[in-house]
């Protein structure tokens, strides 16, 4: 199995599918001749041509409201949005019809695309060009949101994105794009939207994450095992919207303690939605109150400080540990 | 270092055919068949009686907010007779009687705005988008449907209709930016009916006139009289034959008039004169039609009367549907419906808990 990087992985996936289906097209800015500013689209211009990968002018709004109608037509649109940071001129859209139509024709038209947009700090970017709102998305009914954490499981997703009959949200980390590369298969290889993925078995602590931040809690837990005889199970969520909390509730009356570690500021983020599930089903196992590793609830610094604000191994290694302290 | 003119042509029209007191440009007048011109002429009609009926429903709470049509009834049926059923129709919120065109039942609308989701389901083999409701986002979804016409190889046209407030939006330009980048084959009508709520044509923007917004992006614009269902459809026809034909996207402005409130939650006795309204009921659009038609012999004083009493008929017994079929449709666990192609775990317990919590409220109400 060829190793890749998760840009690579992206690619593969977008390249294969675009074999197999001629609806599929791909749109956004600087995605055809430049094959993308992090060059995820490489090379597809010229193997299916500016027809199927359209370099459009410069307009969030237009880029999702014409994949809009191209979907409800029957194609199967992959728009890129080149930073979610400018994806908010595209949020109208995404919120009052993609969203919706489905709905708003009574199952008529449907919405099946797909945005894929880069998320998230750690690769010393420009202002607006790091934030992690995973949370717009996943708030909004009618909407899948999705969000991989390495190479093979991204593209995995994104097959699985692109067939979905309903508009999902792909959210890229940016800070792995290049960081490691794994083993892809060149054959098909597909994920549930919706299922969440155990990481790491563990007995002592649930740790339940997703995105760029899988790796620093496998980091962090790697340590604790090794230092501390400390166990932690690590779940890896892969889709924000719809949140199946199956196996993060199961791991929790396993484990009794819990432990969220997102980049997202903290106030009204996906952990409180996290704990919220875990407190209506698995209250009567805690043992410990359940903890957040967060972003702090800023505007994203500037990148001198920007490892100041990420969460990293060594804060959730001590957030593991008071949980682990805490009287039940 | 010159300083010279810009190469930009102005090829901008103004078109009028019809004028108020019936007299037509005969230079100008389309060859419609009778058919053709006695169906506009019922379905203008109808659109009017069925709005003026749905205003009253309002007034007596069996309706919901609605945004009237009155007034608009050529721009909408004159532009929406130039497709064909393969076309696609992207309204706003104000097209009643385009809808009524293509094949929209009269329930459908009162169930809509009755409060029903029901309401939005468009009829099998109608290429039509529901309603939206704010303001521009719908020109996006014409282009992306024209752009997916084009490449699929087909000659469908994308029609989307919008009014004067639209052309102030973001998505308004960008829709016409990649329109004409893309050179899809959707057609804008711009219903410039003088006010967004209360808001004048004059203070929606400097430009003396919309439709030369089209300049911008390099695609065929025109004003029309909007009053005027020949001169509509003459340039709605245009457009869709040069869409269908490769040419490409274009931007019409129907100069016409909102003559009743924005939706029935407003009252424009407080931002526009009697006098004002009254001068645009003198270019009633159904008037001239009438006129026009008697004229040719089409239409005699009794015939009228006829397509009123018919228009009338079957406004009625929609009616009398909608409120039969309102009686059915009880069941609030609906609302869980048409969210995704299949209901996700989360939402099927909502469902259920929401289903539960209205059975036990049943029973103690047998039991109270």
């Amino acid at each position: 199995m060829p190793k890749m990087t998760m840009v690579q992985a992206l690619n593969m996936a977008l390249r294969q599918e675009m074999e197999k289906d001629d609806r599929v097209i791909v749109l956004g800015e600087d995605v055809g001749v430049d094959g993308g500013v992090f060059r995820v689209t490489d090379g597809l211009i010229d193997r299916f041509g500016p027809d199927r990968v359209v370099d459009t002018p410069l307009a969030e709004s237009a880029i999702v409201g014409m994949s809009i109608g191209m979907a409800v037509y029957g194609l199967r649109p992959v728009c890129e949005i080149q930073f979610s940071g400018f994806s908010y001129l595209n949020f109208h859209q995404i919120e009052c019809h993609a969203s919706r139509l489905r709905h708003r024709s009574q199952g008529r038209w449907t919405v099946p695309m797909v945005l894929r947009t880069p998320y998230g700090g750690g690769v010393r970017a420009l202002e607006h060009h790091s934030e992690s709102r995973e949370v717009f998305y996943a708030h909004m009914p009618g909407l899948k949101m999705v969000i991989p954490s390495g190479p093979r499981n991204a593209r995995a997703l994104l097959v699985s994105a692109i067939r979905d009959p309903d508009p999902v949200i792909f959210f890229e980390p940016k800070a792995v794009y290049r960081a490691f590369r794994e083993d892809v298969p060149e054959e098909e290889e597909t994920l549930p939207i919706g299922k969440s993925l155990l990481a790491r078995e563990g007995r002592h602590v649930t740790l339940i994450t997703y995105g760029a931040m899988v790796r620093p809690v496998l980091e962090a837990a790697d340590r604790l095992s090794q230092t501390d005889g400390i166990e932690p199970e690590v779940i890896d969520l892969l889709t924000l919207a719809p949140l199946d909390d199956t196996l993060l509730v199961e791991s929790a009356k396993k484990t009794g303690r819990v432990v969220i570690v997102h980049e997202a500021p903290c106030s009204y983020g996906p952990g409180a939605e996290l704990v919220a599930r875990l407190v209506e089903k698995a209250f009567y196992f805690l043992e410990a109150p359940v903890r957040r590793v967060t972003g702090f609830d800023l505007i994203m610094p500037l990148f001198a400080r920007e490892k100041a604000y990420l969460p990293n191994a060594e804060r959730i290694v001590r957030a593991v540990k008071e949980t682990l302290e805490a009287a039940a | 270092m010159p300083r010279t003119p810009l190469a930009v042509d102005s090829p901008l029209e103004y078109l009028a055919i019809l004028d108020e007191k019936g007299e037509v440009d005969s230079a100008l007048e389309p060859n419609l068949s009778q058919e053709l011109l006695l169906k506009l002429y019922r379905f203008m009609v109808l659109g009017r009686r069925f709005d003026e009926r749905m205003l009253q429903l309002q007034r007596q709470g069996r309706l919901g907010t609605f945004a009237p049509i009155k007034g608009q009834e050529a721009s909408q049926l004159g532009a929406v007779a130039a497709l064909e059923p393969r076309d696609w129709m992207v309204p706003c919120f104000r097209e009643t009687a385009a809808q009524l065109w293509r094949g929209t039942p009269m329930e459908s609308i009162l169930l809509y705005f009755g409060g029903f989701d029901e309401g939005g389901r468009i009829p099998e083999g109608q290429k039509d988008l529901p309603v939206a409701i704010p303001v521009a986002s719908q020109l996006l979804h014409a282009v992306g449907l024209a752009w997916a016409a084009k490449y699929r190889k087909s000659d469908e046209v994308a029609m989307t209709f919008f009014g004067d407030g639209a052309t102030s939006e973001g998505d308004f330009h960008e829709a016409l930016n990649f329109a004409a980048v893309y050179q899809t084959p959707t057609v804008f009508v711009c219903q410039n009916n003088q006010w967004a709520i209360s808001t004048p044509r004059s203070k929606q923007t400097r430009s003396r006139t919309l439709a030369q917004k089209a300049l911008a992006y390099e695609m065929p614009g025109l004003q029309v009289d909007g009053n005027d269902v020949l001169a509509v459809y003459t340039a709605a026809k245009e457009a869709v034959d040069r869409a269908r034909a490769g040419g490409g996207p274009t931007f019409i402005e129907c100069v016409t008039y909102r003559m009743a409130m924005h939706t029935t939650a407003d009252d424009p006795g407080r931002y526009r004169s009697d006098e004002e309204v009254a001068e645009w009921t003198r270019k009633d659009p159904i008037a001239r039609v009438e006129k026009y038609l008697a004229a040719k012999g089409m239409l005699t004083p009794q015939e009228m009367e006829a397509v009123a009493s018919e228009a009338d008929a079957a406004i009625q017994e929609a009616i009398q549907r909608y409120e039969e079929i309102a009686k059915t449709l009880g069941d609030p666990l609906q609302m869980f419906d048409h969210h995704f192609e299949e209901m996700p775990v989360h939402l099927l317990e909502q469902r259920e808990e929401l289903r539960r919590f209205l059975e036990t409220e049943n029973e103690e109400a047998r039991h109270a």
